[in-house]
């Protein structure tokens, strides 16, 4: 027996740590990583790999020659913004642009803050609306998925809400755009898209990981679905208004980022509410503006923007939804 | 099943003592009676170096309002009254006992005969139980008598025991349930007619079938007594937690459980009460468990209160090998051991031996605002906040989240999955909250 | 294109005057009249806002110069006598020097010394450890060692020596301000005169246990022997409570104190080697004390010093 060891209570501690809970959201992320793969061959795998890469280098390179600091990479969390922007990409991207994002979204949305946990905005995020603003060209043009082997930079084109947009401009209505492009039907969205990032390919694969996030509870459903939920009342009110203008709220469920940007980008920890009231606040936030830059805004995609918006949000909103006390009974 | 509704963690129960009967430790050679053995003031001494005494004669009187008699707890002469170290190395007075045989005061009754009859008055009741020493066995050992004294103005309408024994590893009131049911039944009933009051409950958590089986089929028996199952979940034993579970009303803050009238008592105290009221026995005897995954033993124990906590440790086996840390209590809320030469006190409930993986602290790392540790708080504050406050110092702002509302269970710490040490800060913040607070009240 | 911009122009000129007119209005209503001399002295302090001096920070400190009638009660410890020269320069005061004061850490407890009981694995906080026991040593008096002194420091001058784990205080930093003093919670750490050439003498323990039990938690304690007190020439020593204590402002620094001292609890720092020294022991303690001033401090003694001890047993 050595030396005793003295401290104050508790003596014990839950199976918790930071590394374990970013590893479960990496395997979270598998589903949707292997249909990507899937459907994008080579080309995803390149994506991921250099996102990932770049990001736990970047931290690296950061911490050790400019902060100094004790490296932090093994925490996974560089791993999971690596991951995150790299299937918010299209799947074409070429690797400079990965790195481009990478830099962005660890240098300047993690680092600059004072590392994990001290940043206001989702690193990945920050990456992804960066190169969407500097490289829009690269950024609309989705390659079209082509099953393992086959030819992948077959046909490049738009994004089924970018179809919807640009049809919608030359002025032809949604039944219209729908019916000519029959990749756009609900079956085809569900499990396997006409086109998009890469880590929007399968809604079935998302919602895979999104089960396994509340299996091993490091989420609560609370942000995921008052997102989906607001999002398809508020499409479902427009589309009901007008359905000639307005897409339904299936389409709009299982286009775009909403699943997974609702699933993995609006949980994020560190820019998202602690209480259960922030948190409907800031998912109902979300779901409102993303159909509102939908609908009515220049860009087809809003779910990006919307995360970030509400994320400036969250420290107000802690400040002032705060947990249920107890013994304080109004 | 009941519980409380906001906050609670999980942590493994590990009752891994439960199954080994409760036996009499073996009186030791000398005794080292601590003064300090409850909350509140330490007791007087009464006796002098020389005095021969017998067991369960009172060998110290109480020095205020908030304090408790101490009885001796063997036979034999005093050899010294001195100072001691406590289990933290706190230096504290106590009369020391040179054991010869095992000689007890005759007006004890010593025969396992289960007195069911009440025969004394609420006002005797309270009188006998704070003759006897008898204090709460639930952690915080507030004198009971005071506890079943109602303030002017407040009426207490329940009487809760407490036998959920939420901590992990600890068994000692899981044994007494199963060994002791009756009594205990009893001890609650009495407690009920000192309050005046005609509802109980018994409130066990649902890890422990065998003892709500048992006192199921006994309550009955004994008007107005009620056995509550409760949800397995940590801090399920604390005081208001447990009201807001069987009552579902809630404590005030700053508060006091007579504002929800309700008085909680451990299973432990329900005991001493029975012993003291039905037998005339004061409280010199304590039941403790020895565990740990690494302890080659799994006992519990009733053990006279004074005898080395060393001594346990030789009997059963010596401290283990691979043992980092011991513990007096449980892992949760209970207090590392600096001192293992320290003597049992009446409120002695364990020795918990747990090796370095399990307690060793994890390196902090930085806070990612995951919300667990607010998950977790029973008492719906906001330790990561109070974690940050508390380091500045901002003692105005930690007053104005609650800081004092903190019942120190442990729960955020145990949730961290940065290992950040909250409640390392968290109680020192309240404790100079509180002191900031005082010095208010008292300046008007 | 042309009365875009002209309007444009037009309209923030506009707006930026009217803006300037309601400014100028709202600085003339709440102007508040304060003494310019408040400004004069808030100029001449040093501005480090530590609070050392009793006021909420360096303005707080001139309000109440200003409005003092004599500077008796008021003292800058981090720009000292200068400073206070000035202050009373420009108030028109008479200003009685004060002798240099520096945080002086009284133990000297390093793990050599005093051997762990057990280990703290707590939160690194002196204030959460001592609140939780008496600490990982047999010594329940000493310096802690997690560390809450370096922390209220806001000069940078005390920081942990990872080897002694005592706190090593930086004279050429230190300004005396007290902020260690009070972050301390076992009292280990006093203000005392810096001393000519910043030599000083002084107990460095403050164990109130009785002899035998100091001396088993610690071979560099005081254990209330009150030889110093009776060598003293000049009555500057005082034990209490097991304790010896050098006053100050008595003690003319003539070191026999330490000579006599069985533990060598009693330090003496900076003073030159002596030319024929008696014994090892002085030899011993001196490679210590010439060093120069920032590293000359108490971290270097408890090599020094139990060097020492055997010595100075044995020659009884």
């Amino acid at each position: 027996m050595e030396k005793l060891l003295v401290s104050p209570s508790p003596h014990i501690h839950g199976k918790d740590t930071t590394a374990k809970l970013m590893r479960d959201v990496l395997i979270a992320l598998l589903p949707v990583t292997a249909v990507s793969i899937w459907f994008y061959g080579l080309s995803a795998i390149k994506l991921v790999v250099v996102g990932v890469l770049s990001c736990i280098l970047v931290e690296y390179l950061i911490e050790k020659f400019l902060l100094k600091s004790k490296i932090t990479i093994c925490d996974c969390s560089a791993a999971v913004t690596g991951l995150l922007l790299a299937l918010n990409l299209p799947a074409a991207a070429p690797w400079w642009v990965i790195v481009i994002g990478s830099i962005v979204a660890i240098g300047i949305a993690k680092m600059t803050f004072g590392g994990l946990g001290q940043n206001l905005f989702n690193p990945a995020l920050v990456g992804r609306v960066f190169l969407l603003v500097s490289f829009p060209a690269i950024m609309a043009s989705w390659t079209a998925p082509a099953p393992w082997g086959g030819e992948v930079d077959a046909f490049t084109g738009a994004t089924p809400l970018g179809l919807i947009k640009e049809g919608l401009m030359s002025g032809k209505t949604v039944q219209e755009i729908i019916a000519a492009n029959p990749n756009l039907s609900t079956g085809q969205l569900l499990f396997a898209r006409a086109g998009g990032s890469a880590g929007e390919i399968s809604v079935v694969a998302l919602l895979l990981g999104f089960a396994w996030l509340l299996i091993r509870k490091v989420i609560k459903p609370t942000i995921p679905v008052t997102i989906l939920v607001t999002v398809a009342l508020f499409s479902g009110i427009l589309w009901l208004c007008n359905p000639a203008q307005f897409t339904d709220p299936i389409f709009n469920l299982c286009t775009g980022g909403v699943m997974l940007g609702a699933i993995f980008m609006a949980t994020d920890y560190v820019t998202s509410p602690m209480s259960t009231k922030g948190m409907i606040i800031f998912g109902v936030g979300i779901g409102i503006l993303t159909v509102l830059i939908r609908q009515f805004g220049s860009y087809p995609e809003g779910v990006s923007f919307a995360i970030l918006i509400m994320n400036a949000t969250v420290p107000l909103i802690n400040m002032y939804c705060l947990p249920k006390r107890f013994g304080r009974v109004k | 099943m009941k519980t409380f509704s906001i906050g609670g963690v999980h942590p493994n129960d590990n009752k891994i003592s439960a199954d080994a009967a409760i036996h009499d430790f073996d009186i030791p050679k000398v005794a080292y009676i601590s003064m300090a053995q409850h909350l509140g003031a330490p007791a007087e001494p009464i006796v002098a170096v020389g005095d021969k005494v017998k067991v369960g004669q009172q060998i110290a009187k109480p020095s205020g309002f908030i304090s408790a008699p101490v009885h001796s707890s063997v036979s034999g002469t005093v050899k010294a009254i001195d100072t001691i170290k406590d289990l933290a190395g706190n230096p504290c007075k106590a009369v020391i006992i040179d054991v010869e045989g095992d000689e007890w005061l005759e007006t004890i009754d010593r025969s396992e005969k289960i007195e069911s009859e009440i025969k004394l008055e609420p006002k005797e009741i309270v009188a006998k139980i704070a003759e006897c020493g008898v204090v709460g066995l639930g952690g915080a050992t507030f004198p009971t008598n005071v506890k079943l004294s109602p303030p002017p103005g407040k009426k207490a309408e329940f009487l809760i025991i407490n036998g959920a024994e939420c901590e992990p590893y600890l068994t000692s009131d899981y044994r007494l349930l199963i060994e002791k049911s009756e009594e205990v039944i009893i001890g609650a009933a009495i407690m009920m007619k000192a309050l005046g009051v005609t509802k109980g409950f018994i409130g066990i958590e649902e890890n422990k079938p065998e003892a709500i089986k048992k006192l199921s089929a006994i309550a009955p028996k004994y008007a107005g007594i009620e056995v509550v199952t409760l949800k397995k979940k940590y801090p399920q034993g604390g005081e208001k937690q447990l009201i807001k579970a069987v009552t579902g009303r809630e404590v005030p803050s700053k508060g006091l459980p007579i504002d929800t009238g309700s008085v909680v008592q451990n299973v432990g105290t329900a005991f001493a009460v029975y012993e003291a009221v039905q037998k005339n026995k004061p409280l010199f005897e304590g039941i403790m468990t020895v565990t740990g995954d690494c302890s080659s033993a799994q006992k519990n124990f009733r053990h006279r209160v004074g005898t080395p906590m060393s001594e346990i440790m030789a009997a059963c086996g010596g401290v283990p090998e691979d043992a980092a840390k011991v513990i007096s209590g449980g892992p949760m809320m209970g207090k590392a051991m600096a001192n293992l030469d320290a003597p049992t006190l009446k409120g002695t409930s364990s020795i918990l031996y747990l090796t370095a993986e399990q307690t060793k602290r994890k390196e902090e790392s930085n806070c990612i605002r995951c919300g667990k540790c607010v998950s977790a708080c029973p008492m719906g504050l906001e330790p990561y906040l109070l974690n940050k406050l508390g380091r500045a110092g901002r003692m105005d702002d930690l007053e104005a989240h609650f800081v004092y509302d903190c019942i120190e269970c442990g729960c955020c710490s145990y949730s961290c999955p940065a290992y950040i040490p909250l409640l390392d800060t968290i109680r020192l913040s309240k404790q100079r909250v509180m002191g900031i607070i005082r010095a208010r009240a008292a300046k008007k | 294109m042309s009365t875009v911009v002209i309007f444009t122009v037009v309209s923030l000129t506009v707006l930026g005057l009217l803006l300037a007119v309601v400014l100028f209005i709202v600085a003339q209503k709440f102007k508040v009249q304060e003494d310019p001399r408040i400004d004069v002295v808030a100029a001449i302090m040093p501005g480090a806002n530590c609070g050392g001096c009793g006021h909420a920070g360096c303005r707080a400190f001139a309000e109440a110069a200003v409005k003092a009638e004599n500077l008796d009660s008021l003292f800058c410890p981090v720009g000292g006598n200068e400073t206070m020269k000035k202050v009373a320069g420009a108030l028109g005061f008479e200003v009685k020097e004060k002798a240099p004061m520096v945080a002086v850490v009284r133990c000297n407890g390093s793990c050599t010394n005093r051997a762990k009981t057990n280990v703290y694995d707590g939160v690194s906080s002196c204030a959460v450890k001592a609140s939780l026991y008496t600490g990982d040593t047999g010594c329940k008096w000493g310096c802690l060692g997690e560390g809450d002194c370096t922390r209220a420091c806001a000069f940078g001058a005390i920081t942990m020596n990872p080897e002694t784990g005592l706190p090593v205080v930086d004279e050429e930093k230190c300004t005396s301000c007290g902020a260690c003093v009070k972050a301390c919670p076992k009292g280990v750490i006093e203000l005392r005169n810096k001393g000519p050439k910043s030599r000083r003498v002084y107990v460095s323990c403050v164990n109130k246990d009785k002899g035998a039990v100091t001396r088993k938690a610690c071979k560099v304690g005081c254990i209330g022997c009150t030889k110093c007190e009776k060598v003293c020439p000049f009555g500057a020593i005082t034990v209490e409570n097991n304790l010896s204590y050098i006053d100050f402002n008595k003690c003319k620094m003539c070191k026999k104190c330490v000579e006599v001292c069985p533990t060598g609890a009693i330090v003496a720092l900076n003073f030159p080697p002596k030319p024929a020294a008696p014994a090892a022991a002085p030899a011993a303690a001196k490679p210590a004390a010439p060093a120069p001033a920032p590293a000359a401090t108490p971290a270097e003694k408890p090599a020094a010093a139990p060097a020492a001890t055997p010595a100075a047993e044995e020659k009884k």
